[in-house]
């Protein structure tokens, strides 16, 4: 879960990394009055969850209330990269002397935490590679000792006070990312201004969704529990991801709206990508990615078939899965019959493909011949399953 | 030969009374896997289908000495049942918990680590030695039917396709010596480069499959490795390769998202064939690619 910049200044205000004077105002008013009662320059920055906010005309500056007020309004009207400006964080404006680059997030081939310097601010942290990067994988146990945050801030060029109070700054950044959770926090940039102060200038923040089970100390803090997303979901996806709610046996309603005709109820994870895959090499179209897996209950697996099934469009349902281990065939026909039914489409006539194996598979292909459905097993593949459905499609020509 | 167990391995399952477990533990037995005894704190005493319940691992392993455990905890529990196996002496943990807060995994896998033990998952659905034993749930109720033992050594981010590769292969009359479901998160103990040098000791192994995913650098690392290090046949398949044209959001397993400038299958595949591996474009060219470097294509 990506968090807003002030809602990873509140983090930080807590752990005792120093932000920035400032205010998050949701309307032009309140960014004004801000400004009016500094007396100085302030920087104005767009609330999105997104990257790369500054070159696409996110943050402004503003010398007095007058200014302030014109430019808040103009940003709370506008979208940064499709996203909505949700409040305006405003702050006084930092003379700058000189900026950095610090994070922390996880390695999966170290299998640890590693923190990440750099001479430089202002890049993200994927491009974050190669020379002039400063890279320290940290034990787990041991954490981020005094010593070690005094070494790493000491290749940062500085000394004297602002090198006791980097390495600070990187003890209490650590400290965050270990007390709330975080995949990834970065400062970017940390900025030393002209009076030899060290300040976050920007938060990035991101929270593990594993472990917001036990981060309701987030939303004591006014931070909500979000779901995340690129963009906003469908109406298409906000139902599958209802029905996933349904119960809490199994997976059915992890999905992904796309432009096409074929309707996908597939599974699991790694066959989930193959079985789209598969699609479009032959031609298809899907109208959306979704998943099943972990023995969804009947009703999870009809509301869903009725969910995709009422798209517009769709001239075919393909449901195909590996041969699974913990699923059951059965479960997932009587389903899938169900859910055709009630949304009026007769099994035997519409166009589709059934390809599933695993427990109690017998048992699933007998629902399927009692409604003259096309069934494929364990010894036809999930390609030959996919080629199948497309060609029925494609068979039906220009309708 | 197989790889890090055979028909001798004497398993333990922590939380072995929870339904899926208990149903598991049953089809671990019936394909002839040694599971010596379970663990659920306050349930010391009861029988799992005969299997002994413990409190503790200690005292478990006290009675029957184990070699691997099977960690099947909610994911709030699974760091201390994970480390309890580990500091018990138990070298073979595999996870099949998944969502475990990622620091957690890190802790735990850190603490393996140290003690000279290795971690399988989590989220991982575990490993079978075909006609030998499983631990896990590969294979459902009738393993038999997907996997048989022979010459192909595999390692999958996901337990459904290893399953559909093993098929595939056993459907072409050619069995496996293990099959190893290193689980579909960002942080898992064993990745591919972890398991192959045990597949390049094992006499038994003849070819390698992978089956990759976009996003992360666990590819990156293995490609590394087999270029250096690996001699015998790999071929490798990527699921997911629509994901590259969709930077930013997550499909599948969690570790499937592709960012600006990292994790493309285009990428990985890129660098696997300059390592000499094959990569092939659909997962039924699996069988062909593995027939002819098993009878000498090589």
């Amino acid at each position: 879960m990506r968090l807003y910049e002030y809602e990873g200044k509140i983090l930080a205000g807590k752990v005792g990394i120093p932000v920035p004077h400032g205010v998050n105002a949701d309307s032009a008013e309140k960014a004004a009055a801000f400004a009016g009662e500094l007396g100085r320059p302030v920087a104005i920055k767009a609330q999105v969850l997104s990257g790369g906010r500054g070159k696409a005309g996110g943050i402004r500056f503003a010398v007095d209330a007058r200014e302030a007020a014109a430019e808040a309004e103009s940003l709370l009207r506008s979208e940064i990269k499709g996203h909505k400006v949700i409040s305006l964080l405003v702050e006084e404006k930092l003379p700058v002397q000189n900026e950095f680059y610090a994070g922390i997030t996880y390695d999966e081939i170290a299998k640890r935490s590693v923190l990440l310097l750099t001479r430089s601010g202002g890049v993200e942290v994927e491009e974050v590679a190669g020379e002039g990067v400063t890279r320290a994988y940290l034990d787990p146990f041991i954490g981020l000792q005094p010593y070690k945050a005094k070494e790493l801030a000491k290749k940062l060029g500085l000394s004297g006070k602002i090198l006791t109070a980097a390495a600070n700054t990187l003890q209490a950044l650590y400290r965050l990312y270990k007390t709330y959770d975080a995949s990834t926090v970065e400062i970017n940039p940390m900025v030393l201004t002209e009076g030899g102060e060290i300040y976050a200038a920007d938060m990035r923040v991101d929270i593990d969704d594993d472990s917001l089970y036990r981060q309701k100390k987030l939303i004591e803090l006014g931070i909500p529990h979000r779901e995340e997303r690129g963009r906003e979901p469908t109406e298409l996806e906000q139902r599958a991801a209802a029905i996933d709610q349904l119960d809490h046996r199994g997976v059915a309603g992890r999905l992904v709206e796309f432009d096409g005709d074929i309707a996908l109820l597939i599974g699991g994870g790694g066959a989930s990508l193959t079985i789209f895959d598969a699609i479009t090499r032959f031609g298809g179209k899907p109208a959306n990615y979704c998943e099943i897996g972990g023995n969804p209950t009947v009703t999870k697996v009809k509301e869903l078939t009725k969910a995709l099934l009422q798209k517009k469009g769709i001239k075919a349902l393909a449901v195909i899965t590996n041969v699974i281990s913990n699923t059951r065939v059965d479960l997932i026909a009587r389903g899938v019959i169900k859910g055709m039914i009630e949304s009026g489409i007769d099994p035997g006539s519409f166009p589709m493909v059934f390809r599933s194996a695993g427990s109690y598979e017998d048992d699933g292909y007998k629902i399927l011949d009692k409604y003259n459905v096309k069934w494929f097993d364990r010894t036809r593949s999930m390609d030959e399953a996919a080629r199948y459905v497309v060609d029925m499609v494609s068979g039906m020509g220009g309708k | 030969m197989s790889i890090l167990v055979d028909e001798n391995t004497r398993i333990v399952i922590q939380g072995i009374t929870g339904r899926e477990a208990a149903s598991m533990s049953r089809e671990m037995l019936d394909y002839g896997a040694k599971v010596v005894a379970g663990i659920t704190p306050g349930r010391e005493g009861r029988k799992v289908h005969g299997i002994p319940v413990y409190d503790c691992v200690a005292d478990a392993v006290k009675e029957h000495p184990a070699d691997a455990s099977i960690i099947s905890v909610p994911p709030a529990f699974a760091r201390d049942a994970v480390m309890e196996a580990v500091d018990n002496g138990i070298k073979l943990v595999i996870c099949l918990t998944e969502r475990i807060p990622k620091l957690d995994v890190i802790e735990m896998v850190s603490f393996a680590q140290a003690r000279g033990a290795r971690i399988l998952g989590p989220n991982s659905p575990g490993l079978i030695s075909p006609e030998k034993t499983r631990l896990g749930y590969f294979g459902g109720k009738e393993p038999q039917k997907a996997f048989k033992r022979g010459p192909v050594g595999i390692v999958s981010r996901s337990g459904g396709m290893c399953t559909e590769i093993c098929n595939l292969l056993t459907q072409g009359g050619i069995g496996q010596s293990t099959a190893v479901g290193m689980g579909g998160d960002p942080i898992v103990g064993s990745i591919y480069s972890d398991i192959l040098p045990l597949f390049q000791e094992d006499e038994e192994t003849k070819v390698v499959v992978l089956f990759c995913e976009p996003g992360g650098k666990k590819e990156e690392a293995a490609a590394e490795y087999i270029k250096e290090h690996f001699t015998k046949p790999v071929v490798a398949f990527f699921g997911g390769k629509f994901v590259d044209n969709m930077p930013g959001t997550r499909f599948g397993h969690a570790s499937v998202i592709v960012r600006p400038g990292s994790g493309s299958t285009q990428d990985k595949a890129r660098l696997f064939t300059a390592a000499g591996v094959k990569v092939v474009n659909t997962y039924s060219e699996i069988l062909p690619a593995v027939k002819e470097f098993l009878n000498g294509g090589a």
